[in-house]
């Protein structure tokens, strides 16, 4: 399967290797280097490439490579997937998955590797089990550790990888018992010119964050669970019990993890929840534009609106913008041609506006499209499908956990075409 | 580490890419004499005894390697410490080993024996770990001790070694190939283990060693099927990708039947055209298809392992992991019927929320896809529509899948998100949308007019890459009905003075000439604005401009034959060597001297040949011939190591290979289908019912004499996805019983001899009954209806029942449903209480029977056909309704009650709620054969814990036996929640004695004493015996052996079938066929020792009876008469 993998960071260095099985030059890499000159963005770099003997799969995370090396035929979202799965688990280990933290943290990381496949097939990927064997790092630990000549390799056997629900650690004790869940909810959302709907559908997720003691049976219902259209599950999630009851039982993994994410069904209208009243124009003569965006609350259920950031991926003539926003600041790269405006809390009594002018390159003919715009906001407290948690139950432990649940909404993929 | 002394690193290494091995490179001598001075210090360290020290040793070590350093110097350093206690140095020791054995094989096997001490530790983490080093050891030398260590840990005691044991196989198969056969051997061990944990792990061994022995999987595929949905994520995959080539081979293809009924229906193309082509193209298919028609005309019917594989398969869909997800999706793709496969379209949908590197692989499955099947994605349509801000290579997948997606009802939406993304500033998409635009066009008809004009108002764009694309676009659209439009040629002919790009000036240029026709006035024109531009043109539009007036002076002489010339000219001096070939060659075709051949005559007829518009197809057409989701899907070309994915066979093999002998898990549905679909085997020992369990295996048999059975059973296929198959199993040995019968009635004596009976009977029912419609031979109308009816409710009945099966723990609400099923059930029976006659003709008729008894089996909850009906428990019958028994899960499901009459399985408590505090438990016996051990009696147990609190690890310990007996255990119940149920097999040997076997049971707090002890009618298991074998055996167990009572029956046990209802309830024994109607005789053998028991029961007037027992075991013998005693009497 997975026979060798590099780390290479955005300048093309290769600051990681790992071997599973015999030993191939990095030399291979060369082949990748060649696609991704050609590719102007690092995104637009095919996943898979051939090479007279390898296979050369990717990703890209965190402005960083991750290639895997395969020899023979496996399925391509496979490596995909597990090559994710290596970068959430940096993630999760280090609090972010970057080239500075990797470097610092190359032991570890290696003997993550060296955990999570042999001879190229995943063995351990599930981080309650990861953890037992690798501690994390953190601050007092590696101060004592030096002091002491501790290691982070934990002294006691991963039994975890032994039992039927291998994704929680055996022993997990705490003092104070809390299960945090967070419904997320992300409206993806395409506007037309006029501002009607072209499509729009809600994507949501439940995190968790459970801390509890013990080996504790869940069970998360549902107020309106025919909301779900479509669903995925963590491991732990008993799919039979779903299907004939629609409640979610489980025995939670140790620490955060995301217990579902589902789908609401296109069928149900989707509130978006701003409106945007935006002109975008280019003159034919005097190489200049003008820009004129206001945005305004629409469907909201009653909710501020928060964190509200247009991004705009100007044409590439557009030299410079003279804006004036009537709240929040604007910002304009001109290397990359990235109008943001971050306009923060949404004030019904008084709308957002943004306008002014923009001057293009002398010369150069009028833009025929004009920029779509990117719109992010964030509605806390609101579930904007309506999805409500209705009981956490637990079973198989005596205390009683701290329970809570969070719903936030956020801009997914909202896009409104000019 | 300082930022210059990794740069140093780095380029130590990259300097040395071009050898396999780092180690001497001279160039980097500078460099390395630093590293020298380093290394030495970092051997002191490891040679030092404080582990602090070794340790930071061993991370820079490490840390060196992580780099692509070379650090094999240090090899004997560091391999001394492979022994060292700290386990953080141990493992980097691990380490570095794995990656420089290979170089420095001799010192390596310094560290081999501290890995063999590490295989015999007693815990099973450092045993598992011990091997994972030893296997990952590139050494050739020590291949046998490895070969040693895998098969030693394949039968470790821990499913974890064992797993790991899994994981080396294919590490040393790549180490030394001539292993193969010995691997081979252990990996046939591991197939069989029943672990979550090693099914994936060996799975992958054998894709990689020997995906080839498909053989081997035959007995491990139910347990596959069965254990995947708990084996780890990547395991799933492996699993699902080996068992979608295992099942194109094994069994038919579910989708050549709806080709043939759809082409039965008159043989218009339905909607969805390109639906039906499975394998080839539609026209080989279709021929195929009609031959298969011919030759079989045979109702599909899908194979019980089939849909099982499709529906444990289902719920992976949800899995929060894509590549799980697609491997379903391409299981379904590859191997679902048609109706069924548009349930993935969902989750695919769903994985285009995720990473961008996922949806370019999903998508393009989902391009090759909706080629296919069109329809499945049509719902989701707008979720392929494109954002500004996608990478580039997933706007132009996106493209394809809409195009693939376009028909009639939706092009117009389709056209007007297209025109939105022509305006988009990422030209490479703007010229796939306008190709995309074309394909549309000549796809739907309906809308090429529209599409033109859309293309043609597109050449007045201002970017000039989108007006190129478009002309070459236009160019092929035009081709397909040139006359209609010479004004857009005209308009194109305009163009050529603007346009600069090659591709769009050649291809105006071709088009001119090719319908130089329709455009008279305009070509020559254009001709002679190029002959004067001809020289700096590029080179493919001189090329065409040449074409163009050669096509001129053909048609056009007069206007153009001097700018042919001027321009035959030009290019005759050209610099490129092929425009001056074309034009020496066209100047001898078209102009006509006394020395050119006869050619030129027909140079007219070669240059203005009416040409083929050109297919615009999807680059994805015809990809689905590789696995979809393999990699070489994704590369459109074989990738090595793919294994192909084989075309369903013409014939299904033979589906009893399978067959696994029931094992513990008796109450999975798996085993229900088992022990529907095959005969067990008591009942194999004629000929006779090998013959019948032959036909079983053909499920296509519908010739028979109107029988209905199989044609229903494929309508309930289609309608009815889970719980047909044990309906149909069902029906299709009823069928098969019954067709035989047809055809080969006279075959043997005893055949014959029921012939006569059915006869005289059939004269009887004419006499007595006035509507005997549902027994007689012809299939009536009302007996197919009657038929469907039951059919459904067997179904829903199984179906309930199933998912209660594959549940491990039992739900409320679905105990609930049982619950209010078994009331309907209750009623029900009453009914058929009701419609019994107190007393029925006493009519023996095996035949008759038999195919009563398998209308029964589709239900048995119907009031009873006719009262006339006997369902004598013949040997055929009673396998059936053994079988049967193993499908209820309570009692309540069959109950003594109902006509089935074996269908009995008493329950006895083992303990009480109140003394167990909560936890109850009910115990059957299951007469099941105990597949573990075949001298054991199988008790299936039922554990309902009715406590507020769970109760975990259910388990049996102090087993007390008296001596000879023996007992297994049943597996241990981890959790059984508040509420929940669950079931447990266990096997005891009662050494044909009636002695309790006690033992503790034992929970997570509580033990409880119980003791289980078996009724003497327990302890044998029925066996098949012809009449004269019967009086045979009978003959030789006179006197002491045989025990003989007279009684007089109960009043409600006059008839034939209440008697053989109450023996074979009160026994283990089946039915043998008797020619006299005042005999009923059964047969079984003791279950320990194989003695036989044969019991013969002699009716006389007014119910006196003469019941006689004939048994080795005189023990057994009285008891049993006892026993039977009491069931005829009450």
């Amino acid at each position: 399967m997975i026979h060798s993998l590099f780390l290479i960071n955005h300048s093309g260095d290769i600051f990681l290797e790992k071997h599973w099985k015999s030993v191939i030059s990095r030399s291979v890499c060369d082949y990748f280097f060649e696609v991704k000159e050609k590719a102007v963005d690092p995104e637009n770099v095919p996943p898979v490439l051939q090479t007279p003997h390898h296979y050369l799969i990717s990703i890209y995370r965190g402005k960083l490579f991750f290639l895997s090396v395969v020899q023979t035929e496996v399925p391509p979202l496979f490596v995909i997937e597990f090559l994710h799965r290596v970068a959430d688990t940096f993630q999760d280990y280090f609090g972010e998955c970057s080239e500075g933290v990797i470097k610092d943290n190359l032991v570890t990381v290696y003997e993550l590797l060296e955990e999570m496949l042999d001879n190229g097939f995943p063995l351990a990927t599930e981080s309650n089990v990861l953890k037992e064997m690798i501690r994390p790092p953190n601050i007092l630990r590696s101060v004592v550790n030096t002091l002491t000549g501790g290691s982070n390799v934990g002294d006691t056997l991963p039994t975890g990888q032994l039992s039927n629900v291998p994704w929680r650690r055996a022993g997990v004790k705490y003092t104070n018992n809390e299960a945090y869940f967070d419904v997320v909810e992300e409206i993806d959302a395409i506007l037309d010119k006029s501002g009607t709907t072209v499509f729009a559908e809600i994507q949501g997720v439940v995190e968790a964050c459970v801390r509890l003691t013990g080996m504790p049976d869940l069970t998360l219902s549902f107020m309106n669970p025919r909301l779900l259209d479509d669903m995925s599950f963590h491991p732990c999630v008993r799919f039979k019990r779903w299907e004939s009851e629609r409640v979610l039982s489980f025995i939670p993994p140790d620490g955060n993890f995301t217990l579902m994410t589902y789908h609401v069904s296109s069928q149900n209208l989707v509130a978006i929840p701003v409106y945007v009243k935006q002109n975008i124009n280019f003159f034919e003569t005097g190489s200049c534009g003008r820009l004129d965006i206001t945005i305004g609350p629409k469907q909201n259920m009653g909710k501020t609106v928060e964190g509200l950031m247009v991004t705009i991926h100007m044409p590439k003539v557009v030299l410079s913008a003279n804006l004036t926003a009537t709240q929040g600041n604007y910002t304009y790269d001109l290397t990359t041609k990235v109008l943001v405006w971050d306009i923060g809390k949404l004030n019904p009594q008084k709308l957002p506006n943004l306008r002014g002018s923009l001057s293009m390159q002398a010369g150069a003919p009028k833009p025929e499209e004009n920029p779509s715009l990117n719109i992010d906001l964030k509605i806390q407290q609101l579930a904007i499908s309506g999805l409500k948690v209705s009981r956490l139950d637990m079973y198989g432990e005596k205390y009683k956990p701290f329970k809570g649940v969070k719903y936030l909404t956020k801009a997914g993929k909202f896009q409104v075409r000019t | 580490m300082s930022a210059s002394s990794a740069f140093n690193d780095e380029k130590g290494g990259s300097s040395s890419v071009g050898e396999p091995e780092y180690g001497h490179d001279p160039a980097s001598g500078g460099i390395f004499s630093s590293d020298y001075k380093r290394h030495d210090d970092l051997k002191e360290m490891l040679d030092s005894n404080k582990d602090s020290l070794k340790l930071e040793a061993m991370k820079r070590i490490v840390a060196m390697i992580a780099r692509g350093k070379n650090a094999s110097d240090l090899f004997p350093a560091v391999v001394k410490n492979v022994a060292c206690k700290n386990i953080e140095v141990k493992k980097l020791v691990y380490v570095y080993l794995v990656r420089y054995a290979e170089e420095q094989q001799d010192l390596a096997l310094l560290s081999i024996s501290t890995f063999q001490r590490g295989l015999k530790d007693p815990n099973q983490l450092i045993r598992a770990s011990a091997l994972r080093v030893l296997s990952s050891i590139r050494v050739t030398i020590i291949v046998p001790i490895m070969m040693l260590a895998i098969k030693e840990a394949a039968s470790d005691m821990s499913p974890y070694v064992r797993k790991t044991a899994a994981h080396a196989i294919p590490k040393l198969y790549s180490l030394d190939p001539e292993q193969k056969d010995q691997l081979i051997e252990v990996i046939e061990k591991l197939l069989a283990d029943k672990t979550t944990l090693v099914a994936g792990s060996v799975v992958m061994a054998f894709e990689e060693v020997c995906p080839e022995r498909i053989d081997l999987i035959h007995k491990n595929y139910r347990k596959l099927c069965n254990l995947l949905i708990d084996v780890e994520e990547w395991g799933q995959v492996v699993i699902i990708n080996m068992l979608t080539r295992y099942a194109r081979t094994q069994f038919l293809n579910p989708n050549i039947n709806e080709s043939l009924l759809e082409e039965g229906g008159g043989g218009e193309k339905t909607f969805y055209g390109s639906d039906e082509d499975e394998d080839e193209d539609e026209e080989e298919k279709e021929k195929k298809a009609e031959v298969a028609a011919m030759a079989k005309r045979k109702p599909y019917v899908m194979d019980p392992d089939h849909r099982l594989l499709l529906r444990n398969t289902k719920p992976l869909l949800q899995s929060r992991n894509a590549a799980v997800v697609m491997a379903v999706a391409q299981l379904y793709f590859h191997l679902a019927p048609k109706a069924e496969v548009g349930v993935i379209a969902k989750a695919l949908v769903r994985l285009l929320r995720s990473h961008s590197e996922v949806q370019y692989v999903v998508l393009q499955n989902v391009a090759t896809m909706t080629i296919k099947r069109r329809g499945m994605f049509e719902p989701y349509l707008k979720s392929f529509y494109i954002r500004s801000t996608d990478p580039t290579q997933i706007k132009v997948l996106k493209l394809e899948v809409l195009t693939n997606l376009a028909n009639e009802t939706n092009i117009s939406t389709i056209l007007r998100e297209f025109q939105t993304y022509i305006k988009s500033m990422d030209k490479d998409f703007v010229a796939a949308t306008i190709q995309a635009i074309g394909r549309c066009a000549t796809n739907i008809g309906e809308v090429r007019d529209t599409c033109l004009n859309g293309l043609v108002q597109l050449l007045s764009n201002r970017d000039e890459l989108v007006v190129a694309e478009s002309v070459v676009v236009i160019k092929k659209l035009l081709q397909m009905q040139p006359e209609k439009h010479s004004d857009i040629i005209k308009h194109m002919a305009k163009l050529t003075d603007n346009i600069q790009v090659p591709m769009a000036r050649a291809s105006i240029l071709w088009l001119i000439g090719e319908y130089c026709e329709h455009v008279p006035k305009i070509a020559p024109d254009v001709l002679r604005k190029m002959a004067k531009s001809f020289t700096n043109e590029e080179d493919i539009v001189k090329l065409q401009i040449i074409n163009l007036a050669a096509k001129l002076y053909l048609t056009n002489s007069k206007q153009t034959k001097l700018l042919t010339q001027y321009v035959l000219n030009l290019a005759k001096y050209d610099q490129n060597y092929d425009i001056r070939d074309r034009a020496r060659f066209i100047r001898q075709l078209i102009v006509p001297t006394e020395k050119s051949g006869a050619l030129s005559k027909y140079a007219k007829k070669l240059f203005l040949a009416l040409k083929p518009a050109p297919v615009l197809e999807s680059p994805f057409k015809d990809r689905d011939h590789f696995q979809l989701g393999s990699l070489s899907h994704l590369l459109n070309a074989k990738a090595g190591g793919y294994q192909e994915l084989p075309d369903w066979p013409e014939a299904a093999p033979d589906p009893s290979v399978r067959n696994v002998e029931v094992k513990e898990s008796v109450f999975t549905l798996l085993e229900r289908v088992t022990t529907l679909t095959s005969v067990p085997e008591w009942t194999k020992c004629s000929s006779r019912e090998k013959r019948k369990e032959k036909k079983v295996e053909k499920p296509f048999y519908s010739d028979s004499e109107g029988e209905s059975g199989p044609t229903e059973s494929a309508d309930s296929e289609s309608d009815s996805a889970s719980g047909s198959e044990s309906g149909s199993g069902s029906e299709e040995s009823g069928s098969g019983s019954e067709s035989e019968e047809s055809e080969e009635g006279s075959e043997s004596e005893e055949e014959e001899e029921e012939e006569e009976e059915k006869d005289k009977k059939k004269k009887k029912k004419e006499l007595k009954k006035p509507v005997p419609e549902t027994e007689s031979e012809q299939s009536s109308e009302e007996e197919d209806r009657k038929i469907k009816r039951k059919s459904k409710q067997r179904k829903s009945d199984s179906e309930s029942e199933s998912d209660e099966d594959e549940e491990s723990e039992s739900e409320s609400s679905q105990s609930e449903s049982e619950d209010s099923e078994s009331e309907i059930e209750v009623k029900k029976k009453k009914k058929t209480a009701e419609m019994k006659p107190p007393s029925k003709p006493v009519k023996k008729e095996t035949k008759k029977e038999k195919k009563e008894m398998s209308l029964l089996d589709l239900d048995d909850f119907e009031p009873a056909p006719s009262p006339q009906v006997t369902p004598v428990n013949t040997f055929l019958s009673n396998s059936l309704v053994t079988d049967l028994e193993g499908l209820s899960l309570s009692d309540s499901v069959l109950s003594p009650a109902t006509i089935a009459p074996s269908s009995v399985l008493k329950n006895y408590e083992l303990l009480h709620r109140i003394t167990g505090e909560g936890l109850s438990v009910e115990y059957c016996f299951s007469r099941q054969p105990f597949s573990p051990d075949a001298n054991m009696v199988a008790v299936q147990m039922q554990f309902t814990n009715s406590a507020t609190s769970d109760t975990k690890n259910l388990h049996m310990e102090d087993v007390k036996l008296q001596s000879g007996m023996r007992v297994k255990e049943f597996p241990e119940i981890e959790l059984l929640s508040a509420g929940e149920t669950a079931m447990a097999v266990m096997g005891i040997d009662f050494c044909d004695s009636t002695q309790a076997a006690n033992f503790q049971l034992c929970t997570h707090t509580r033990k409880f004493f119980v003791s289980i002890q078996p009724p003497v009618g327990e302890l044998m298991r029925p066996i098949f015996l012809t009449e004269n074998e019967f009086k045979k055996e009978q003959g030789q167990l006179m006197g002491m052996n045989e025990i003989t009572e007279k009684l007089t029956l109960d009043a409600k046990c006059r008839n034939e079938h209440a008697i053989v209802q109450r023996v074979t309830t009160a026994a283990n024994l089946s039915r043998v066929p008797c020619g006299s109607d005042k005999e009923c005789r059964f047969a079984g053998r003791t279950v320990t020792s194989s003695s036989l028991v044969l019991v013969t029961v002699a009716t006389k007037e007014e119910g006196a009876a003469q019941l006689t027992v004939n048994c080795e075991k005189m023990v057994i013998g009285t008891m049993l008469v006892k026993d039977i005693l009491l069931a005829l009497t009450q």
